[in-house]
């Protein structure tokens, strides 16, 4: 203690500097050690996989031959096969007509809900509730038996003088149907929605009012783009998760995609394809395509959100 | 259901004193009457929410004849269990007590490998810092929007080749190697929310990282650990994809499977037991609604975790 601060600062960082580096390779050591379950998922469940998928995309397989070399094949062929294109068509439709209708839904409830009302708790859970079932074989089954042949559904609509018969067996029908179900699903995202409306504050709407604001203009101005980070995940996360509705579809249509493929979804063909007929080269082009397609759509949304996605501290 | 009804939401106040102020506040009486229109468009909206779900109930107990029939009546005169005995029965040699058991296997397992799994590893990305820490955690977030289907082939036949095609190996493997993102995601979250002065004053009291996680943090993430169990339970009693592809024999069917046999092999003849059925195979997912709600609803509104 009687040495000069000069001396007495280097005395202690002399030892230190090993230490420091002795800590951080311990640290290195121990952050590979606690991410290994996930580590090792992710190279065997997850890489591994994605790389030979796409190795059987150009390959004719059936897994029990060797895997044929046959090039970009599959893919060409891929786009002359009609029940590819319908599967295709099929599962657009799903996502473009299916996930603004649900999200919309979604939106219009969180509005109605948000408010300081008795009863929030409960009205939140009771809509919530589909969320948790609703990919479900059980609710597949109930959803067909609904829309049957003197369903319920048809027999309300009977009641209001519309014959539409079942919906399950007319193909014109069974796209509305399925839609239904997605949205009748629109609880997870209304939560969260419900949640970013909480953080919105109260001032600004009472500032919009002061100078005459309607309700239409403070959506349009406040409510939307402060809300819009909301807007962009759930977007993001439906329209993913649009593209690979499997169970609904598989149970409603008992495992074919009918009546005349107009359930058949993509990844209910892709199964059809890989695991009945085991064309598995075949089922991995069309994985490949999910992925980049899934890919594009996720860097499209991110490349213009920039345009209508504020987040806070934003000058914008 | 309202038991459990958020505890943050204050009691509503009565406005009189405000109505002092702010000459533009509403009378009571316009107040009560736009109350009473909410909760009257809320609750029509409730009920046609909740209508399959009370469909499905109320078919449950009636006879095949008044099922689609023309009485669609909710409540029926009629009212017996005879559909739930023959559900009970099972499907092909299969009782479906055995059915339950198997999917209560698949996901307890599914509980324990993930909760197991996705802590340790989250503890990882959240706590210590070591080279291509960013790099594994980008990654880990790119997953989340990966469509599994791109890796459902490959894992088939490597798992074909390896003998293990109808055992759940390929089914919980998955769930002991942290592989729903999901829960990784939200664990790591969680834990970057606890204040780091824990993890330093415990290093000064010369525990590892072993301590700090096994006697710090995993009493800290309760939370996190039940909403993460409650959704990885959840999930795997509903799986359909993975038994589909993996199990072969009736035996080791879990529940949507055995439901798809039933499906197959009654056709449209029984109605009556087939959505008996489907009401049992959803019993446990609707208990652990109704007792859990809070942690389901809160869980999703704060991750942002899918349906």
């Amino acid at each position: 203690m009687t040495q000069s601060p000069t001396l007495s600062r280097r005395a202690a960082s002399a030892p230190s500097q090993p230490r420091k580096s002795r800590r951080r390779g311990a640290d290195t050591r121990a952050g590979y050690t606690f991410l290994l379950p996930w580590l090792l998922g992710f190279i065997a469940l997850t890489v591994g996989p994605m790389i030979s998928s796409l190795y059987l995309s150009f390959t004719n397989y059936n897994l029990f031959d060797a895997p044929k070399w046959i090039g970009l094949d599959n893919y060409t062929s891929l786009f002359q096969d009609e029940r590819f294109l319908q599967s295709v068509g099929v599962t657009m439709q799903y996502v473009v007509f299916g996930t603004p209708l649900k999200l919309a839904a979604a939106l219009a409830i969180a509005m109605l809900l948000n408010s300081k009302r008795k009863g929030q708790g409960f009205y939140r859970s009771a809509f919530y509730a589909p969320s948790l079932i609703g990919a479900s074989v059980s609710i597949a089954i109930v959803w067909k038996a609904m829309f049957g042949d003197s369903g319920p559904v048809d027999q309300g609509l009977s009641f209001f003088g519309i014959n539409l018969g079942g919906w399950v067996g007319n193909p014109n029908m069974t796209m509305g149907m399925m839609i239904l179900l997605t949205v009748w699903q629109f609880g997870a995202p209304m939560v969260i929605f419900l949640a970013g409306l909480k953080q919105i504050p109260v001032d600004l709407y009472e500032a919009a009012s002061m100078d005459g604001a309607g309700p239409v203009r403070k959506f349009m101005n406040i409510t939307w783009p402060m809300l819009s980070p909301v807007i962009f995940f759930n977007l993001l996360m439906e329209t993913i998760h649009a593209f690979q509705i499997f169970a609904s579809a598989y149970i409603i249509s008992n495992g074919e995609g009918g009546p005349a493929g107009s359930t058949l979804f993509y990844t209910l063909y892709l199964y059809l394809r890989g695991f009945s007929d085991f064309r598995m080269g075949y089922a991995s082009a069309m994985a490949w395509l999910l992925v980049i397609v899934v890919g594009i759509i996720t860097l499209i949304f991110f490349k213009t959100s920039k345009s209508w996605v504020h987040y806070s501290g934003d000058s914008k | 259901m309202t038991t459990m009804a958020t505890p943050t939401q204050p009691a509503p106040t009565k406005p009189p004193a405000a109505q002092v102020y702010n000459p533009k506040s509403e009378s009571t009486a316009v107040k009560r009457i736009k109350s009473t229109i909410f909760h009257v468009v809320a609750l029509a909206l409730v009920a046609m929410v909740l209508y399959p779900a009370l469909w499905m109930i109320s078919a449950s107990f009636k006879p095949n004849s008044e099922i689609g029939g023309a009485n669609n009546a909710l409540l029926s005169a009629n009212f017996s269990f005879d559909n739930f005995i023959t559900a009970m029965e099972g499907i092909g040699g299969v009782s479906t007590l055995t059915f339950f058991t198997n999917s209560l296997i698949l996901a307890v397992g599914a509980v324990v490998g993930t909760v197991l799994s996705a802590s340790i590893s989250a503890y990882a990305f959240a706590r210590i810092n070591f080279p291509g820490r960013g790099l594994f955690f980008g990654m880990m977030i790119a997953t989340l929007l990966l469509p599994f289907h791109v890796v459902i082939i490959p894992q088939y036949i490597v798992f074909q080749q390896l003998g293990l095609v109808d055992t759940y190996v390929p089914l919980l493997i998955g769930k002991f190697l942290a592989a729903d993102a999901f829960f990784v995601f939200l664990m790591v979250q969680f834990m970057r929310g606890l204040p780091a002065e824990l993890d330093e004053a415990a290093r000064i009291d010369g525990a590892g990282h072993v301590r700090i996680f096994g006697s710090i943090m995993l009493p800290l993430m309760k939370p996190a650990l039940i909403s993460t169990s409650i959704f990885s339970f959840i999930w795997s009693w509903n799986d359909f994809l993975g038994p589909l592809l993996y199990l072969n024999t009736p035996e080791k069917y879990p529940l949507p499977l055995a439901l798809r046999l039933f499906v197959d092999q009654t056709q449209s003849s029984d109605y009556g037991a087939m959505i008996a059925m489907s009401v049992l195979a959803l019993l446990p997912v609707l208990v652990f609604f109704l007792v859990f709600q809070r942690y389901i609803v809160e869980g999703v509104s704060t991750q942002g975790l899918k349906g």
